[in-house]
């Protein structure tokens, strides 16, 4: 064998275990999803078996059909559930992004005092559990009567959301050259119409991976939902999981179709939100 | 189309102060470079025109309107920028439209506009292109085509060339004179290349550390330089500038070697008196191989030894050791030269300049 066969096998083989390497990695990052939906699928005997059970014997949508079918029978009130969520998620999110747009902006563009120490706080509000924080937080919510309701859960949610809406987004605005939204200014803009026009459909992915993953964080936080909410007035999707656990047993199947029913609009919306993820928008705007 | 004019016009930065009172009348529809080594203040000052940075004191007129405080969208001026600052999103025809959008024009108009200034430069086949998919010099064209567009009173030029290889550039300067032959503007051009600012301008204004050195003809700053600093930094390559001192009809360098006091300036110099000697590379040649000849001019020459040569084909550049330091000389019709070699050196004094070492002003003769 020459040496250049050699080096041609070398490198199929390298490129067969790269292959290999990334489908596995996916495997282990999607086995936990596709269990969820198998579990919520098939009945208890088979979620518990041991050894576990791969291809499902029979597939019933008993979960489904339970959980829509009211209180008493064995469905939980999913749909306020789901409206609360959306609710909280889509509202917080909004507001952490306007929020965190003009934070980013700010930070990205204009020379301030403590510039640098005040960004340093933002991270720094994110290195703290927010387990940690429910305990307090349910005292304060407690003492201004917040518990329970949208605005009381609303809030948290953008105070977890904007130190990093605003650290995702003066990146993006960042890499904006300052020189377009002068440019615009000389074209006649105000400073307003400039970012309008210009700089922001530039920073629109950044905008756009920042609001995914603000609703994704407000749409499966549990640990502070489980606090602050009581009822079905307040009570999200995660904390909707609890319904099925009672004192001795826990309706794994229906907790995984409830979890199911979750995935599903947040996995939509990053679908519809990824293709604006386009990243290299702002090639071609200066010298590159 | 208007005048531009700036009256003690200062810039701070805090307590740095980085352009300090100047003074400029730019004639309606001349074309005016700022030249200047990096951080001289010319592109500060243009930004100060445009708006994009506020004056720290004094005023700035376009035509008969004060605009000290106006937005740049009301000043009615137009900028290329070095970057080019294409809008990334926007097609060419977009970019090149949208002031006009911006100002609520209807959409006939404005293709209309966008069609003609695109015949003027050629861009009518890469109008529905992004910037992206253009290169250096297609960008510069349509950021050309979109300060064209808007017709303004007044065209600012951030060094829009500094940015291409040296062929395209020379190509794009002859584009922008025939532009400018063509629309008849005010136009503004901020450059650190010489060559751009003499090919280019009417009158070329060189800064130095926020100050104004000196405004003239491309001819008059080359040919009567003000200062040692515009000496120095007009022509290519540079003058040859000497420190010496006045002594006896004679300039005294200092490890003793001497030329002859240039007759002309006998009267403006005083025994002892430190100056600055200059001789352009042009007015400085191996003998028989001048740029001059002829009676009317008083040649000097002396053997040195050369140092390098660098051919250029047509000509070569000698340096040859004289006074301790190696001076600039330009040979035309050039023979071989080889280091070491000592050559007949003719300096031509009735072309010198003779700056006084303190003040660096030129010493009149």
């Amino acid at each position: 064998m020459d040496e250049n066969a050699a080096h041609r096998l070398k490198s199929g083989l390298l490129k067969a275990g790269h292959l290999i390497g990334l489908f596995l990695a996916m495997a282990i990052i999607c086995l936990p999803g596709l269990w969820i939906v198998l579990s919520s699928l098939r009945p208890t005997v088979e979620i518990m078996a041991k050894p576990p059970v791969w291809i499902p014997q029979q597939i019933s949508f008993d979960a489904y059909i339970a959980m829509f079918s009211g209180v008493g029978q064995g469905g939980i009130p999913v749909l306020e559930y789901f409206r609360n969520s959306i609710v909280i998620s889509v509202t917080s999110t909004v507001i952490a992004l306007a929020v965190g747009m003009a934070g980013g902006y700010a930070f990205a563009r204009y020379r301030f005092s403590f510039k640098s120490s005040i960004f340093l706080g933002f991270m720094l509000t994110r290195t703290v559990p927010g387990i940690a924080l429910s305990l307090p937080l349910f005292f304060v919510y407690a003492k201004l009567g917040i518990i329970d309701t949208h605005f009381g859960l609303i809030l948290a949610y953008v105070a977890l959301n904007v130190p990093f809406t605003i650290w995702l987004i003066d990146g993006f605005f960042r890499q904006v050259p300052r020189d377009l939204a002068e440019a615009a200014q000389i074209d006649g803009c105000t400073r307003w119409q400039a970012f309008w026009q210009v700089e922001f459909p530039l920073a629109r992915p950044g905008i756009a991976s920042a609001g995914i993953f603000a609703f994704l964080i407000s749409w499966n936080e549990f640990a502070l939902a489980s606090q602050l909410t009581r009822s079905t007035n307040s009570k999200t999707l995660p904390v909707g999981l609890l319904d099925y656990t009672a004192e001795f047993t826990i309706d794994w199947r229906g907790m995984c179709a409830l979890a199911v029913v979750m995935i599903i609009p947040a996995l939509t919306l990053t679908f519809i939100v990824q293709k604006h993820l386009v990243s290299g928008l702002t090639s071609g705007a200066v010298k590159g | 189309m208007a005048t531009v004019s700036l009256k003690n016009l200062v810039k701070n930065y805090g307590n740095l102060e980085v352009v300090h009172s100047i003074d400029l009348e730019v004639e309606d529809r001349e074309f005016i470079a700022l030249v200047g080594p990096s951080g001289c203040g010319k592109s500060t000052s243009l930004r100060m025109i445009a708006g994009l940075e506020n004056i720290s004191g004094g005023e700035i007129r376009i035509g008969d309107r004060v605009v000290n405080d106006l937005p740049p969208r009301q000043r009615n001026i137009s900028m290329v920028f070095q970057s080019y600052a294409l809008y990334p999103h926007m097609t060419v025809a977009e970019n090149m439209g949208f002031s006009l959008k911006i100002a609520g024009r209807p959409k006939s108009e404005i293709e209309a506009a966008v069609a003609e200034a695109a015949r003027t430069l050629s861009l009518e086949n890469l109008l529905e292109r992004r910037p992206s998919q253009l290169s250096g010099g297609q960008r510069q064209r349509v950021a050309m085509g979109r300060a064209i567009v808007r017709n303004p009173d007044v065209f600012l030029f951030d060094e829009p060339l500094s940015n291409l290889d040296a062929k395209l550039r020379m190509q794009m300067r002859t584009e922008i004179k025939k532009l400018h032959a063509k629309v008849q503007s005010t136009v503004i051009y901020v450059t650190h290349d010489q060559v751009e600012a003499m090919t280019l301008s009417d009158r070329i204004v060189i800064m130095r550390d926020g100050h104004i050195e000196q405004v003239g003809t491309p001819e008059e700053v080359f040919k009567r330089p003000q200062t040692r600093f515009v000496a120095g930094f007009i022509g290519s390559p540079t003058m040859n500038l000497r420190e010496a001192t006045v002594d006896d009809g004679k300039l005294a360098f200092d490890n003793g070697d001497t030329l002859p006091l240039p007759p002309q300036f006998r009267s403006a110099v005083t025994a002892g008196q430190k100056v600055v000697f200059g001789l352009r590379p042009d007015d400085l040649y191996p003998a028989g191989h001048g740029l001059h000849s002829g009676e009317a001019h008083d040649v000097h020459t002396i053997s040195v030894p050369v140092s390098i040569t660098e051919p250029l084909g047509n000509e070569t550049l000698v340096f040859a050791e004289f006074a301790g330091e190696d001076w600039i000389a330009r040979m035309l019709n050039p023979r071989d030269l080889h280091p070491g070699k000592k050559i007949d050196l003719s300096f031509d004094l009735s072309q010198a300049h003779l700056f006084d070492a303190g003040t660096e002003k030129i010493l009149r003769s």
